[in-house]
């Protein structure tokens, strides 16, 4: 079990690592989620690995059976997973949105933040409704 | 979204008021069972995406009595109430207070449970409004 | 019984539900938010008060107790940024009135405001590790949203690169504090100060620690991991560029120094040296970068990294000397950075253009405004007898007792290079004759009150800083003497507790 999750793991970074260094921003997006899910398994096998004993006190006990998985790994995991839905939800927006006003996804193309565009009717327009 | 499927269509008709069910009996098991304001939301939200995949996002905007942002707006608002209220009774902030006794189909209530039914309001809220607005453009 | 340490989270938070609540309201918005962040200056003044008066403030939410719940501990240091990041907030909140247009309200500007506000707020409060990293998620979300609000190509190109660099962190972050939880069983900073020290293998811990250096080092843009910064900073609205580069870095640099003053103190000769280095590299970098941009944004984007390479300074000299040293210059910089990027907005609302090829002749028609400008711009050079003086003085002079005197030139060399690129854009947009036409010029009439006030509030707050450089003197060698004993923050957060 320790060594499925940590080949899982393994090919879940080494899958992030290689989609981040992509030109394609859609690539770079996937490789940031496989990279936000190998993280979570890292917290989940630091939690220790335990199968069929879950971590729930039952009815009428105050403490849980021996030998249980540690909670709290699971709890930061599922705040890890809620922050990252958020992220995700926003970053393709911000990809979509990047892609419909410059045309491209490719990474290299978007200089636009370091030397002068080529013209292009919206670059650089001034703020308007500032009076 | 066009390609609509008779068969979902249907299948949703049934399948929605059984989610949003159940995405409730979720919320109300919370605290001290599997469950809780959170999953119940996604729940929800689920029943509520797969009446616009169904349909068309606009006719979840005129299903749903008021936006989703307003749905946030109140679930954040009941978060921090939750929170507070323990302050005006002299406590920390945050703290777990219960009513005396068991409400009949509740159960037992307190802040946590109104934190919890803030949560659920607004993990609706927000994947609807990311949802939906993804959706319609 | 203790609300004073959560006030500074839950004022924005309630203003962000007010503003959302005020959603088809934008004047009501505007208002309330200056109504927002001034009550939320005042409670981090009344919070700095009370550190000050009965010592590191800790707050137990939903009274569980220390190493189980989350724990919220506020030292002097800590209610000292909370005070600043209070006094940014309300001195932005003025600036928007005018400087954020109705469009930007509507789509949700100042509910996102409150929200990055509470973020770096939460980051400055928590003594919890996760909690940290929830906090910056929170300030990051708000910030991503904010830079690309609007979406202008120029924005949207920015926040890619912003977004992606920062995830990037997040994720380092994420997984360092997965393995530490592995390794020790324990989040909470006190609790970790206590085991870490005598948690084998120290190798592992030095390793998880360069995690750190890592994540934190992306968020604060040290060398050589900055380069998201200047490409990304210039782009969004002048108010939102002035939040960013006076918060977002410092939140960085405020989570390394107190995680290496604190957790990881297992192998300083190591980490010190490194610090040092990195830290004359990002002076370097950074002023070099600012020589070379002849746009107003994006050169005071680069002195932001040259600043924070100061920062580093002081926590790899790691005395109480240097690190009062880069408490205090924490406080100038964010003050006299926020100021001269809300006076870039100033001068691009007179003039319509960044471009300091384009401006020019300011001085003859704007003089207090001119003065303005050179107030915080001689301060960030370090000439006496503004705050950036002493600042590095006290950096310097610590330096040269640690013989480190590397570093100690290269930070004097950098002040010097530093008041080259400010009398140049003094001389470009200032003093040189003006470049364009009367007629431009004339067009874009005055300049809204609500812009001045607060670059005003933020200068005269750089200026007394200076003048009354020994009280703050004083407080930041008391900050220091707290961060150098973290027995006092373990017995502040545990109490009783072994």
């Amino acid at each position: 079990m320790n060594i499925l999750i940590a080949l899982a793991t393994g090919a879940l970074f080494t899958g992030g690592l290689y989609m981040m260094m992509r030109r394609s921003l859609v690539r770079v997006l996937v490789g940031i989620l496989l990279l936000g899910n190998a993280i979570n398994l890292t917290i989940f096998a630091a939690g220790r690995l335990v199968a069929f004993t879950p971590p729930i006190i039952a009815p009428g006990q105050s403490r849980p059976p021996d030998g249980v998985a540690d909670p709290l790994t699971q709890a930061l995991i599922l705040t890890a997973i809620v922050i990252s839905f958020g992220i995700t939800a926003f970053a393709v927006a911000l990809v979509r949105q990047t892609y419909s006003q410059t045309g491209t996804d490719d990474l290299d193309l978007l200089r636009c933040t370091d030397v002068p565009c080529p013209p292009e009717p919206d670059w650089e327009e001034p703020q308007e409704g500032n009076s | 979204m066009n390609g609509r499927s008779l068969l979902l269509n249907v299948a949703v008709r049934y399948l929605m008021p059984l989610l949003l069910i159940f995405s409730v009996f979720l919320l109300l098991r919370g605290h001290n069972e599997v469950g809780g304001g959170f999953v119940g939301g996604l729940v929800a939200a689920a029943a509520f995406m797969l009446y616009a995949i169904a349909h068309s996002p606009a006719e979840v905007h005129d299903l749903l009595p008021v936006s989703p942002r307003t749905l946030f707006t109140l679930g954040l608002f009941m978060a921090l109430l939750s929170g507070l209220l323990p302050v005006f009774g002299n406590q920390p902030f945050q703290t777990g207070l219960w009513l005396p006794e068991p409400l009949p189909v509740l159960g037992k209530v307190g802040t946590p449970f109104l934190f919890d039914t803030g949560v659920y309001l607004l993990v609706i809220g927000v994947i609807l409004h990311i949802l939906l607005t993804l959706a319609e453009d | 019984m203790n609300l004073a340490v959560m006030a500074p989270i839950l004022l924005p938070l309630t203003s962000a539900i007010l503003a959302l609540a005020a959603w088809r309201a934008p004047g009501l918005q505007r208002w309330a938010a200056v109504a927002g962040t001034f009550l939320q200056f005042g409670a981090a003044l009344a919070l700095l008060n009370r550190v000050n008066q009965s010592g590191i403030q800790t707050f137990q939410v939903g009274s569980w107790p220390a190493p189980f719940g989350i724990t919220l501990a506020v030292d002097l240091f800590g209610a000292i940024m909370l005070a600043v990041s209070g006094l940014v907030g309300l001195s932005v909140a003025l600036y928007a009135l005018n400087g954020i247009d109705d469009e930007r309200v509507a789509y949700g500007f100042y509910p996102l405001f409150h929200i990055l506000l509470m973020g770096v707020n939460g980051a400055f409060a928590t003594g919890d590790l996760f909690n940290l990293y929830v906090w910056f998620e929170v300030m990051l979300m708000a910030s991503f949203v904010l830079m690309a609000l609007g979406g202008t190509r120029a924005q949207l190109e920015g926040s890619v690169k912003y977004v992606v660099l920062n995830l990037l962190a997040s994720s380092l972050f994420l997984s360092a504090t997965g393995l530490l939880y592995g390794l020790t069983g324990t989040l909470n900073l006190a609790q970790l100060a206590l085991v870490l020290p005598e948690t084998q293998p120290h190798g592992l811990t030095l390793a998880l620690s360069m995690l750190y250096l890592v994540a934190f080092g992306i968020k604060a843009a040290i060398f050589p991991l900055f380069f998201w910064l200047p490409a990304s900073y210039h782009t969004p609205p002048v108010a939102v560029t002035a939040l960013f580069s006076g918060l977002l870095t410092k939140v960085g640099a405020y989570a390394m120094l107190r995680v290496f003053t604190l957790i990881f103190r297992t192998d300083p000769i190591f980490t010190n040296t490194l610090f040092l280095v990195l830290a004359g590299l990002t002076m370097v970098t950074g002023v070099l970068g600012a020589a070379a941009q002849w746009d107003f944004r994006r050169l005071l984007s680069f002195h932001i990294i040259s600043q924070i390479g100061y920062l580093v300074m002081g926590l790899g000299l790691a005395s109480q000397a240097a690190l009062a040293g880069a408490i205090y210059f924490m406080v100038h910089v964010i003050l006299a950075k926020t100021a001269l990027f809300l006076i870039a907005g100033i001068v691009e609302r007179l003039r319509g253009s960044f471009d300091l090829h384009q401006l020019g002749g300011l001085y003859r028609s704007q003089p207090w405004l001119a003065l303005g400008f050179a107030l915080p711009a001689l301060a960030l050079a370090g000439l006496p007898p503004f705050s950036g003086f002493f600042a590095k003085l006290m950096l310097v002079r610590a330096g040269l007792e640690a013989g480190q005197y590397i570093i100690v030139f290269t930070a004097l060399g950098v002040s010097l290079l530093t008041l080259f690129s400010m009398s140049k854009v003094w001389g470009e947009v200032f003093w040189k004759p003006a470049a364009m036409e009367p007629a431009a010029v004339a067009d874009r009439g005055g300049v809204p009150v609500w812009m001045i006030l607060p670059t005003a509030l933020l200068v005269v707050g750089g200026l007394l800083l200076g003048l009354f450089a020994e009280p703050a003197i004083q407080w930041s060698h008391q900050a220091a003497f707290q961060l150098l004993h973290p027995d006092l923050y373990i017995q502040a957060v545990l109490g009783g507790l072994p």
